[in-house]
């Protein structure tokens, strides 16, 4: 089977005042239909950018550049602007963090909602009504018919996201995009929202590609997922395998460092990675996080090739920690 | 023994004006809190925003006053103390190190503010205690002349700690120390603060929306919705047994790293009640699966025993209990 989106080699440079910093490099990977993917990593590893690339909405001053971009078969490398805006809304859509800023404060949620729809799939008024409030309806946004008439600012955080989410399956795409996508609220809504965008996933069979910083977030949802360092991916696998048995001591780092209920003894020392994440302008040689690494050693420096084992990626050449000690 | 922090009744309003022709409506941030802070405890204080943690914690520094109420740090009313005593006794640490450092000193010398403020010794015996706290937190000699923009997120938030702990206080607020940082950078600082706290013998208020934070570095938790505490207990407690079912929701939407479990199923409605005008009886009713008559009309009642305080009608002591 094909996959529905595939990325080969895909990079981001942002041009600025100090040089160019290359945001996403060299990045490759896929989404089969109805599978959720996790992009995981700290700030300015490239997660978010990467999502950007893909949908072409880089800012001003980024570009792009990839050997594959391809979706539903199409080579997105090849499409007219016109095109993508076209793919935009209705066969990919992004959900993004913050929901006030991505609604416009001016139109009604009806507004917003409808006009996907009827720019999309050419419907009429009275079609594109009917057609939101059954979204409303599906993601649980209860007198359904009088919201449509509200502005986003009368709606809490958690009533903005569910029609930000409404707003991203109207035109029932194959692929969702989700940045950060409950980031910005309370827990307890933080997991309604959570709840509600895998069910609908599951239930209408759309692949996601969730963006986090959020290990629990990642578990939780994800199929497989992707680790990013420093602009490149550095270990991909399903995530069972990847919590049972993360291969990158990066990976392995970011898992000692949170404090897990039940699992880290309340105020005991909490796994720790010094230093900080290198600069992204100028190339790179060898692995990114060598600097921070316990287990460096000389050829670290050298070009990192992938290993595998099964469906298991990861960019390291030093010895994988036998199982029993994981 | 006196408890370090006591606060007795303590309510603050805010009054928002809604535009040119809306007139002024009253928020009530805090409302009738009670809580004492033993010495060397860490209080975890949890709730959504809004729900008036923060407020706490500024009425706790004395930078806005109670409207009602009145707080004690050592047995001493922070209405009577000044601002220099506060200084000595309560330092706060926010969630922000990019907002809190001025850009335009070297960290030296923000360190070494507080004590020029205070009169404290000599400019050059500031500047050594500066460096010296700086060490202590993880920042050696070779950066005392950097400024904040040359230093990552967590170097900064070591900056605020440092500034915080140079005038030797006995009480640190730290409001969402790690919000801001990234996952291996917020255990540095968490690791950091622990070891302070042992080290100095220091009592926090630790303000912070996540829950396996809270619960990693607290001794005992306090959970506030809508301006009231609704749960305090020891930490094993409140995390082993929760009370209030708020406290359950909340523990229920925590996310650990376990890819054999799904997203749970909080057992919260859509219902999300305006804080300008609070829900009449138990605030949490609309949203409370389990929520009867008497909690939509009538308030709940502190009920305190041997496992802590619980303001719920399910779990008032008379009546009913729940399990």
């Amino acid at each position: 089977m094909t996959a529905l989106l595939s990325v080969e080699g895909l990079s981001v440079d942002i041009a600025t005042p100090r040089g160019t910093l290359h945001a996403v490099r060299d990045v490759s990977f896929h989404v089969d239909r109805g599978e959720t993917l996790c992009l995981v990593g700290e700030s300015g590893c490239g997660k978010s950018m990467t999502a950007f690339a893909l949908m072409g909405l880089l800012p001003h001053g980024a570009t792009r550049a990839a050997s594959g971009l391809v979706f539903e078969g199409e080579d997105l490398n090849r499409a007219s602007p016109e095109r993508l805006s076209r793919l935009r809304g209705d066969r990919m859509a992004m959900i993004f963090q913050e929901p006030m800023t991505a609604l416009n404060p001016v139109y009604t949620i009806g507004d917003q909602l409808t006009e996907v729809h009827r720019r999309h799939k050419g419907s009429t008024r009275r079609a594109a009504r009917a057609r939101a409030v059954e979204l409303l309806e599906m993601v649980g946004i209860t007198a359904a018919g009088e919201r449509l008439g509200q502005y986003p600012h009368q709606l809490s955080g958690g009533l903005r996201q569910r029609v930000m989410i409404a707003m991203a399956l109207i035109c029932g795409p194959t692929l969702v995009i989700a940045d950060e996508p409950t980031t910005a609220l309370d827990v307890t809504i933080q997991a309604q929202i959570l709840r509600l965008l895998v069910g609908l996933q599951r239930e209408l069979g759309i692949a996601l590609l969730l963006i986090t910083h959020d290990l629990g977030v990642v578990a939780r949802v994800a199929d497989r997922v992707a680790v990013m360092y420093a602009g490149a991916i550095i270990e991909v696998a399903p995530a069972p395998a990847l919590f049972a048995r993360p291969h990158h001591p990066y990976t392995r780092g970011l898992m000692t460092a949170i404090p897990v209920p039940g699992k880290t003894r309340p105020g005991e020392r909490l796994g720790a990675i010094p230093g900080v994440v290198p600069s992204l302008f100028g190339e790179t040689r060898g692995c990114a996080f060598r600097e921070r690494c316990a287990h460096a050693t000389a050829i670290c420096a050298e070009p990192i090739a992938p290993r595998s084992e099964a469906d298991h990626v990861w960019s390291c050449v030093l010895p994988t920690i036998p199982a029993e000690a994981a | 023994m006196t408890p370090m922090v006591e606060a007795r009744g303590v309510s603050r309003s805010f009054s928002i004006g809604r535009g040119p022709f809306g007139g002024k409506r009253t928020f009530r941030a805090v409302a009738d809190v009670d809580l004492t802070i033993g010495r060397g405890e860490v209080l975890g204080l949890v709730g959504e925003s809004g729900s008036g943690k923060s407020t706490f914690g500024r009425m706790l520094l004395g930078l806005i006053a109670p409207d009602t109420g009145t707080i004690r740090i050592g047995g001493a009313d922070v209405a009577a103390i000044g601002r220099a005593g506060m200084a000595r006794r309560i330092q706060p640490v926010f969630q922000d190190p990019y907002s809190s450092l001025n850009p335009r000193k070297t960290i030296a010398s923000i360190v070494a503010l507080p004590l020029a403020v205070m009169n404290i010794g000599t400019a050059r015996g500031r500047r050594k205690r500066a460096i010296d706290m700086l060490a202590r937190v993880g920042l050696p000699g070779r950066y005392a002349d950097v400024y904040p923009g040359e230093l990552s997120g967590g170097q900064r938030q070591r900056v605020a700690i440092a500034r915080a702990l140079v005038v030797e206080p006995q009480i640190v607020m730290l409001d969402e120390p790690t919000s801001a940082l990234d996952v291996s950078v917020q255990s540095q600082i968490l690791n950091l603060l622990l070891d302070l706290r042992r080290d100095l013998g220091l009592t926090y208020l630790f303000i912070s929306h996540n829950l396996a934070v809270i619960e990693h570095v607290a001794t005992r938790v306090a959970v506030m919705y809508l301006g009231r505490i609704v749960e305090a207990a020891d930490r094993d407690a409140l995390f082993g047994e929760p009370r209030h079912p708020y406290t359950r929701a909340l523990l229920a939407s925590v996310l650990t790293p376990d890819p054999a479990l799904g997203v749970p199923d909080v057992g919260l409605g859509l219902a999300f009640p305006n804080p300008l005008a609070p829900p009449p009886g138990c605030p949490f009713h609309p949203r409370c699966p389990d929520a009867d008559t008497r909690c939509r009309m009538v308030p709940p009642r502190a009920f305190q025993d041997a496992r802590g305080m619980v303001v719920c009608h399910l779990h008032n002591g008379d009546t009913r209990m729940v399990t």
